[in-house]
């Protein structure tokens, strides 16, 4: 094939590619656009990344990532220590707090299990969460991870994992969305909002 | 204009098979479309097919589905009447990446959807084809997948539990192949397959006793023998017998006790995806199995119109019904009773075959197409 780049470029665009919702012709405009905005972009970007590389780790309580093990939200004294919120990924966590949902602690499995992709228990933060969840004082571990059919066996794994410990399991609600019409809802969702109802 | 079926008033093709463009108003009743072998006529049906979910009367690959030469891939439009009014309904193929993606678009009102699950909600259609000739006679698998079509033909959700089953059992194998597999893993795999498995193994058996009663209705006295129908199977024998919560405890006991035998064979020994349907020849109180080929076809054709009256009275409308050489094979008086039964539904039907003497009987409201090559005229 002919070349119409210098290898640096083509390799900018090849790792541009790489990244989530990239394909690559938006990487080629992407490297276009920071190549064209140097001092504005580039650079800033160059530093930034390098900065990221040298400061973040994943926090060794709740595998959460931050520039701090322990990380900002286990050292925050203001959050309640006694629950703890299991997520499948940060992405998850990102999100919990973006809501404001959750004041307690969290705890970040790193995926879920499947044996077709080959995830054990033991690729899992499985064996941490059950020792923090023995800690004293702990007294509630909330599953919060995904109504996916690989959500729900590691929730049925972690639960009985857990059942020998003295702390309350529970898991999210699976019903009607805020906002949302009976209509619109699939016969599933519905039904498990119907068995779900409480007292008003 | 609203109907009291559902009809596709007008479908368009592009580069679908052999028709590289084609644009046919089907009438509204029984429409017989004749011509030579190779002429196209099962092509146009599988483009009806594909306005309901999944891979059409073929189950062929979508990337097979484009005209030889096309490069743009494939598309079907189509113009459907029902009892809620007119709907427009679109789905298309496109080569992407290696240009096997077995993902289409569908597009309703102009719209595009998620997911092509949504065409339940606008369209009905049940086909008959040659390919099920040896329903009775072959694997269970067939009869299985016939059965479960059945089942979502009224139950949407339906498709979606027997795949999740499957995910489930195929993590809960590959689980048992470990030297030590994790037993807590696999319990919660078994709980959640119990789950599955109740919900199908109920759904299956609300459906063969609903198709029971309409072929008990339909088919009394018409030229087609009735059926007696009866599932077999671990979670739908213990269902006749016990209640749901117990079948589903017995079966994720079962689970539990037979991971050694199942680690053994490779693979899950007992559940639904082991069910079968079972069919016996009412008026001769023999197995469908044994009936001669001639009687065969006669209990299949019947099961499909009971199947179709069923679909009729759930959703309000009757379905499109694909008749795939259905006439050739059936003798005058059946060929005419087939006909009376179709009208009778009020279902559009789409026929095919070579002779266009099979068709004679149909009268004069029917509409009569040939196919010649990719292209359709009105005779």
């Amino acid at each position: 094939m002919r070349r119409t780049t210098g290898p640096e470029i083509e390799r900018l665009i090849q790792v541009l590619a790489k990244l989530p919702g990239l394909g690559p012709r938006s990487a080629r405009r992407a490297a276009l656009h920071l190549i064209k905005n140097r001092e504005k972009l580039l650079v800033p970007l160059t530093t930034a990344m390098e900065d990221a590389r040298d400061k973040v780790t994943i926090c060794s309580d709740c595998g959460n990532v931050d520039t701090s093990d322990p990380c900002t939200l286990c050292r925050d004294p203001r959050r309640d220590r006694s629950i703890i919120c299991v997520v499948e990924e940060v992405g998850d966590l990102w999100a919990l707090e973006r809501a404001g949902a959750w004041n307690g602690l969290y705890h970040v499995l790193g995926g879920t299990l499947s044996a077709v992709e080959g995830i054990r228990p033991e690729d899992l933060s499985i064996a941490r969460l059950v020792e923090r969840a023995g800690h004293e004082g702990v007294k509630e571990v909330v599953l919060a991870v995904n109504a996916t059919v690989e959500g729900q066996t590691t929730a049925h794994y972690i639960i009985d994992r857990l059942k020998d410990l003295n702390v309350a399991t529970s898991k999210l609600a699976h019903g009607v969305p805020v906002g949302g019409e009976l209509d619109y809802l699939d016969e599933g969702t519905l039904t498990q909002a119907m068995r779900a109802r409480r007292p008003f | 204009m609203a109907s009291s079926s559902f009809v596709v008033t007008r479908l368009t093709l592009t580069d679908f098979r052999n028709y590289a463009a084609l644009r046919l108003d089907p009438g509204p009743g029984l429409v017989a479309l004749t011509g030579a072998n190779g002429a196209g006529k099962t092509n146009l049906i599988e483009a009806v097919s594909l306005l309901a979910a999944g891979r059409g009367l073929r189950g062929a690959l979508f990337e097979d589905l484009a005209r030889q030469g096309a490069t743009r891939g494939w598309a079907i439009a189509a113009e459907v009447a029902s009892p809620e009014g007119e709907t427009r309904l679109g789905t298309q193929w496109m080569p992407e990446g290696d240009g096997s993606s077995q993902t289409r678009q569908v597009v309703v009102d102009g719209m595009p959807q998620k997911s092509p699950g949504i065409l339940s909600h606008h369209m009905k259609v049940i086909w008959l084809t040659p390919a099920m000739d040896r329903l009775f006679a072959g694997p269970a698998s067939d009869r299985r997948r016939f059965l479960d079509r059945l089942v979502t033909a009224n139950d949407a959700e339906h498709g979606a539990r027997v795949l999740v089953f499957e995910k489930l059992m195929r993590e809960r194998n590959l689980l048992l192949e470990d030297m030590r597999p994790d037993g807590v893993w696999l319990s919660g795999l078994e709980a959640q397959m119990a789950e599955a498995a109740a919900a199908i193994a109920a759904a299956r058996l609300h459906a063969v006793q609903a198709l029971q009663n309409h072929i008990k209705f339909l088919l009394k006295g018409s030229a087609f023998p009735a059926s007696i129908l009866s599932l077999q199977g671990d979670l739908e024998d213990r269902l006749k017998a016990m209640p749901a919560v117990q079948a589903e405890d017995e079966y994720r006991r079962l689970l539990l006790e037979s991971r050694g035998l199942d680690k053994a064979a490779g693979r899950t020994l007992s559940g639904p995806h082991r069910s079968d349907l079972l069919v016996t020849h009412e008026p001769k109180s023999m197995a469908a199995a044994l009936c001669s080929t001639g009687e065969q076809k006669a209990l299949l054709i019947g099961l499909i119109l009971a199947q179709a009256s069923s679909v009729k009275e759930e959703s309000g409308a009757a379905p499109v019904l694909l008749l795939d050489e259905v006439a050739a094979h059936l003798d005058r008086k059946r060929r005419a009773g087939l006909f009376e039964t179709l009208k009778s539904l009020g279902a559009q039907s789409f026929m095919t075959g070579t002779d266009e003497a099979l068709f004679n009987g149909l009268g004069k409201d029917a509409d009569f197409l040939h196919v010649e090559a990719g292209i359709v005229t009105r005779q």
